[in-house]
């Protein structure tokens, strides 16, 4: 599948484009900021930025039904905002205060709302994708039409709790949708130095689960897979493999220098393929709106990344009595 | 020349079993593969080959006789070739070297267990096998969201025939075979609960949770925590627990005190027939994380219970067993069979042990631990597991802390020996725990 082939697939609305615009462009600042505030001490621990992949959500999460659940790894922030939790909340929660939305006591790696059906931010690699299947079973219990997107990284592809995944989700027909991120690096190891498959959604075939390839650097592209995959699954055909290759410009964590790749190839990433960059050329191009809207939506996107910042740091740190508090649900 | 037929052992933890039905009749002729027999073992009902070729002379056991000891001779054939000296020759000449462990395991045990006090409670016998079982098809009336999976839990209704007869009334929707894949059906059930489900999934023994160990601890156990309190999981995690019996080191591990260590985790672990059903009920009405830890020994032993179907047992309430006022021995589990044991015995020899049935491990009630060594001033810790990091080590320094004033003596924490665990017979028995342990340590505190 050829970046140009999804294009020509994509139909899209000026008001669509605008939307991933803003969609993007809102996890992409929210994330500038984030890493902001850690530089700051303000954010500890673990902090994994999605700038550069903010078209595989932006994408996916404009295929979804209300209703239909989500989960990924610990590379969440974009995830949790683009399916509608609030900016306040995930920053207040990176920031560990008390209006965080696990109460400052999850953490970036770890954050849920029920709310959003979002099941998480999980820390261990690839837990969540038996974890997503199993969702996708209550559903498919309950008979409803609800699709579950589960996401996870091209490190995560090489554990084996993935492939007992498959085969249950293929031998139950489960609503799942896997979504494979592939940002070319788990942590410091790339795909070429950790497998010898030559793709990863074509592992799916020797469970039976049909897949595709798709340019996650191309939110429309991301959609239009994302469609055909939603569609499969909704039918009641059983899981779908999306592997969607895109690039992470920021390195693993906070704490990745990221000497396993060249600034060149970051920079020619950035310069050639920026996924926010090809939809604003778009609206430009198509004179679907001028730089002053645009000008416009990035003050407004700017505002409100700096009101979740400054919301992060007025929350008062959890109360003590917190730290035993949700260990169980009273019975 | 006549050959002796026995009666065969089927099952690690069979000893005795009923002879249900007989293919031949005296006279007929056999050859190697031909089935002699239909033989119900504690766990299956089986087909017993010829292994010899010859002419039935005899036969000794009639069909529909229950309780046949494993290595009684069922019957006798005439074989013509006098070379054909087979292992059941030599088996009937040194006979006991097959009877292992069965002078000190009774398979029918009837133990009355009454769950209160109260007068005219109406009793009924169960095997803890069977109330298991009531267990889980009396919640599954109750509630269309609980399920049950795991390996062979359906079509072969259980390894060890706990959830016999439940894909007959639930259907395949809610009574589910997984492949074998411990961490892939661990977290697809955890996912479930996640989504609202109640499920209940079987490990076929708790060793084999082990590859799963992953997604009880950091999914199952944590996510209520780290999502401040939204994501509970309601999910029973069930099994059996610890050493069967002759398995080896990779199957006879006793998991307790692992997930004892877990907050997040409820742990329990009943002895009974009657906490057995109890207990299950509750973990499958709880909202949170349950490791409900079977044993395989204790499945086939039968107790009195209440025959009412609405009992439920509350976590954290120990249960004493007998009362006394010479020391304190608590357990859990197959534990019991020890301690009970021994407080017979040290009985005679006028020593009262007052014996504490943990039932859970978590919540541990702690204070039903305390108010007895306050009354004893002794106490003598009861496990089949490890002895580093046990549950009695947290018993003895619980009371260290709370207690050490109304103590006598050190506490003693009865364990399992700390190595992995031998085939061998004789080294096996060597590595359990055993009553004359207990009694040992009874007499140790109580300066006898």
């Amino acid at each position: 599948m050829t970046q140009k082939k999804n294009k020509k697939l994509a139909k899209t609305t000026n008001i669509e484009l605008l939307k991933y615009y803003k969609d993007m462009l809102l996890i992409r600042r929210f994330e500038e900021k984030a890493g902001q505030l850690y530089g700051m001490g303000l954010i500890g621990g673990f902090c994994h930025l999605y700038i550069g992949q903010e078209a595989v959500v932006v994408g996916l999460e404009a295929c979804s039904n209300e209703g239909d659940k989500r989960i990924t790894s610990y590379r969440d922030h974009g995830h949790m905002i683009a399916c509608g939790m609030d900016p306040r909340g995930v920053m207040a929660e990176l920031t560990g205060r008390t209006d965080g939305y696990s109460k400052g006591k999850g953490g970036s790696m770890h954050m849920f709302s029920k709310e959003k059906n979002f099941f998480g931010g999980h820390g261990i690699v690839a837990a969540q994708v038996p974890i997503g299947a199993g969702l996708a079973f209550s559903d498919k219990y309950r008979d409803n039409k609800f699709v579950t997107f589960t996401y996870f990284g091209d490190g995560a592809a090489n554990q084996g709790q993935v492939y007992e995944t498959y085969n249950m989700a293929m031998l139950w027909e489960l609503p799942v949708i896997f979504i494979i991120e592939n940002n070319q690096y788990a942590m410091g190891t790339s795909v070429g130095r950790s497998t010898k498959s030559p793709s990863l959604w074509m592992r799916g075939s020797a469970y039976g689960i049909p897949g595709a390839e798709v340019d996650g650097m191309d939110v429309l592209a991301v959609k239009a897979a994302g469609d055909i995959a939603v569609a499969h699954c909704r039918s009641g055909k059983g899981p779908y493999i999306l592997e969607v290759k895109t690039y992470r410009y920021r390195g693993h964590s906070m704490s990745d220098p990221a000497r396993y790749r060249t600034r060149d190839e970051v920079q020619k990433m950035r310069s050639n393929r920026d996924p926010i960059e090809q939809i604003r050329d778009m609206l430009i191009s198509g004179k679907h709106s001028s730089e002053a809207d645009l000008k416009n939506i990035d003050m407004k996107i700017k505002e409100l990344v700096n009101d979740a910042a400054e919301f992060s740091q007025s929350s008062p740190e959890p109360d003590l009595s917190e730290l035993y508090q949700d260990i169980y649900v009273e019975t | 020349m006549s050959i002796n037929i026995l009666m065969p052992a089927l099952s690690p933890t069979m000893d005795e079993g009923t002879l249900a039905k007989w293919y031949v009749k005296e006279g007929d002729l056999v050859k190697p593969g031909d089935i002699l027999a239909e033989i119900e073992t504690d766990k299956a009902t089986m087909e017993f080959e010829a292994v010899d070729e010859g002419v039935i002379e005899k036969i000794f056991v009639p069909e529909g006789t229950a309780e046949v000891k494993v290595n009684q001779i069922i019957a006798s054939i005439i074989v013509e070739n006098e070379s054909v000296a087979t292992s059941n020759e030599l088996n009937v000449e040194k006979e006991p070297v097959g009877k292992k462990l069965s002078t000190d395991k009774k398979v029918l045990e009837i133990t009355v267990d009454t769950q209160s006090n109260k007068k005219n409670v109406e009793l009924k016998q169960s095997t803890v096998r069977d109330a298991l079982r009531d267990a889980m098809a009396e919640e599954m009336r109750l509630d269309e969201n609980v399920f049950l999976m795991g390996e062979e839990v359906a079509q072969y209704q259980g390894a060890y025939k706990i959830s016999q007869g439940l894909l007959e009334e639930f259907g395949s929707k809610r009574v589910i075979d997984t492949p074998i894949t411990e961490h892939g059906f661990t977290g697809i059930g955890i996912g479930a609960a996640f989504g609202g489900l109640k499920p209940i999934v079987e490990f076929m023994t708790f060793n084999f949770a082990m590859q799963a160990i992953d997604q009880i601890i950091n999914s199952a156990a944590k996510t209520l925590y780290m999502s401040g309190g939204q994501m509970g999981c309601p999910i029973v995690f069930r099994g059996p627990n610890g050493a069967a019996s002759r398995v080896g080191a990779q199957h006879s591990q006793d998991y307790s005190a692992w997930f004892a260590q877990i907050p997040g985790l409820k742990v329990v672990a009943p002895y009974s027939a009657g906490d057995a059903k109890g207990l299950l009920k509750t973990a499958i009405r709880d909202p949170n994380p349950v490791i409900f830890l079977e044993n395989e020994i204790l499945y086939n032993q039968t107790f009195n219970m209440p025959a009412d179907d609405e009992q439920t047992i509350p976590f954290g309430q120990a249960k004493i067993r007998k009362t006394g006022d010479d020391v304190t021995i608590v357990s859990f589990g197959i534990g019991l069979k020890y301690a009970l044991e021994a407080s017979k015995e040290l009985s005679q020899l006028g020593i009262e042990a007052e014996v504490i049935d943990l039932r859970t491990l978590r919540p541990l009630d702690t204070k039903t631990i305390i108010t007895s060594v306050m009354k004893t001033n002794r106490c003598v810790t009861v496990e089949e597991g490890f002895p580093v990091c046990s549950i009695g080590s947290f018993i003895s320094s619980t009371l260290m802390q709370e207690a050490f004033d109304y103590l006598d003596a050190p506490v003693i924490c009865c364990t399992g020996r700390d190595v992995p665990m031998p085939y061998a017979a004789n080294l096996e028995k060597l590595a359990l725990v055993t009553t004359s342990d207990v009694v040992d340590a009874v007499k140790s505190v109580v300066y006898r």
